[in-house]
């Protein structure tokens, strides 16, 4: 991952300071930097979402294409994520440098919507075990300034949101041979809910509190974090811990007790802005990247 | 729809252009604090995102190093998003390698690597989306991002495409005449010396028509170095203003 190297003087800077709840840029241990959401950035998909938690800059498209469901799941569609750790973010993701990282956030992606809970993948569905919606989710790296599990996850539900799907309707001949109708209205689609979306919290420990939204420089002086993921109503769909250093079981009660406090906050802030955008529609100036 | 026409009679083209006008460009510089040098271009609905790292020591191999000017490495990339049906490698394939090799050749025209001998210089492009004019969007936008990394070259490189449709040349081609299957001719241009720095020609096309083909594409690229001119002062003025006296 893209890192920076810090002096011991200046490690030993941050950690004093974060025993104080006083932060290098003036944040407190449970506050996130300013967080800008944007959707609807990308006219080529089904839906997009651009996320920048200060230095980190994270572009989501979602694209709905039409395949066979699974064996295992006949009625259901189902999501696919691909992650690209772009060059831009740093030299070191050129060619291949950028896959483990991607492979791990991919991973990580994938247990958190395992649960049938977070995403009604039964709405996915056209005809069962013959068509269903398979909904691409591709998560583009453009900027790495710490933080990027949150900033994806962010992200990830904004795009959802965003999504809209062609509605279709299935004709029947007099043989049995099923068609599919496209809808002629391009604004007739279905929406995903995305109540149950889960948003994922790190929570890094320095010294001996712990800190949410690390900076590159906070992540460089944090032996071990604790990786939540939380819906909106507070409970928990996966739990990872990364990092070299090891948490005792105490830690990790009390990280999970500030992780379901901040993301309860975190989804009503975002929840906020996405209906605020939906509010207004097609007279919303769409900034992007010039802004 | 039936018979697209790509050059109607009273001489439109399909979004409504005429033969040699440009699609509308924006651009932002400075768009990552991260990088040396960024850069965000939008060609029509084409979207390109450069970034510059350098200059800077050698990564990797060292014998790679050239002994008397600067090494230049680029990457072109497509987002998988960008294109109307979903790309399932964002870079490594035929196409992207052919797009970074044709990056290097025309920066290594236009920057003066003899002034940084030993290190690398390296320049990330990355599509978000794909309308047409790909590589000179990724020209275009790479342009700002070196002028913003405050790497020295010998002039702006402007890039533009044009095709030739019914005895018309057309500047600026966009994804649905690309498609169409005409000859298209995409060049990269010093506008101030009038050198070339890249010359691509698709499909087949009389060398009769050649030399208004490349008049046009040549015309087309003033016109964005006149854009991108203003952009770059914009910015500069944008930035010391910010600083202060």
């Amino acid at each position: 991952m893209a890192s920076v190297v810090l002096s011991e003087a200046e490690k030993v800077y941050v950690v004093h300071g974060i025993q104080e709840d006083l932060r290098v840029d003036g944040r407190g241990c449970e506050d996130y930097r300013c967080i800008e959401v944007e959707t609807d950035v990308v006219s080529n998909t089904s839906g997009s979402a651009r996320v920048k938690l200060g230095h980190t800059d994270i572009l989501v498209g979602v694209k709905a294409e039409m395949g066979t469901p699974k064996l295992e799941n006949p009625n259901e569609g189902y999501l696919e994520f691909f992650v690209d750790c772009s060059a831009n973010a740093t030299p070191e993701f050129e060619g291949r440098g950028g896959e483990e990282l991607a492979t791990e956030i991919v991973n990580t992606l994938y247990r958190i919507f395992s649960s049938e809970s977070t995403i009604d993948v039964k709405s996915l569905c056209i005809n069962p075990r013959e068509h269903c919606w398979v909904l691409y989710v591709d998560v583009l790296l453009l900027e790495c300034g710490g933080n990027l599990f949150d900033a994806i996850s962010i992200a990830v539900k904004a795009a959802l949101f965003n999504t809209r799907i062609p509605k279709v309707r299935v004709l029947e001949d007099e043989e049995g041979s099923k068609e599919i109708e496209l809808s002629d209205d391009p604004y007739d689609c279905i929406r995903l809910n995305v109540d149950n979306v889960p948003c994922i919290i790190t929570l890094s420990k320095i010294g001996c509190r712990h800190v949410v939204d690390a900076t590159l420089q906070e992540e460089a002086c944090s032996l071990a974090s604790l990786l939540l993921s939380v819906t909106s109503r507070g409970t928990f769909t996966c739990m990872k811990k990364l990092g070299n250093g090891s948490l005792d079981p105490e830690s990790i009660f009390e990280m999970m007790e500030t992780g379901k406090r901040v993301g309860k906050t975190l989804h009503a802030s975002l929840q906020k802005i996405l209906d605020k955008e939906e509010s207004l529609g097609t007279t919303r100036q769409k900034v992007g990247f010039l802004g | 729809m039936a018979g697209l026409e790509l050059l109607s009679d009273e001489g439109y083209r399909v979004d409504g252009r005429r033969a040699g006008e440009l699609r509308k460009v924006r651009a932002r510089m400075g768009v990552f604090a991260q990088a040396d040098g960024s850069a965000y271009l939008e060609q029509g609905n084409t979207k390109a995102l450069a970034v510059v790292y350098g200059p800077h020591e050698m990564r990797g191999s060292r014998s790679k190093a050239l002994h008397d000017r600067a090494l230049v490495n680029c990457q072109y990339s497509m987002a998988t998003f960008s294109t109307g049906e979903r790309k399932r490698r964002p870079h490594g394939d035929r196409k992207s390698s052919e797009m970074t090799l044709h990056l290097k050749q025309t920066f290594e025209a236009a920057i003066l690597t003899q002034l940084y001998p030993r290190s690398q210089i390296d320049i990330y492009v990355q599509i978000l989306q794909a309308d047409g004019g790909n590589y000179c969007a990724c020209v275009n936008a790479a342009t700002l991002a070196t002028i913003d990394a405050g790497i020295p070259m010998r002039d702006y490189v402007c890039a533009c495409s044009a095709g030739f449709i019914e005895d018309t040349p057309l500047a600026d081609l966009n994804y649905v005449e690309e498609a169409a299957g005409g000859p298209q001719v995409a060049l990269a241009l010093l506008p101030k010396s009038d050198q070339i720095a890249l010359l691509e020609m698709n499909s087949r096309l009389h060398e009769d028509h050649l030399e208004q083909v490349m008049e046009a594409a040549s015309k087309a690229c003033k016109d964005m170095y006149a854009v991108l001119d203003q952009v770059v002062r914009d910015h500069v003025h944008e930035v010391t203003t910010l600083l202060g006296e």
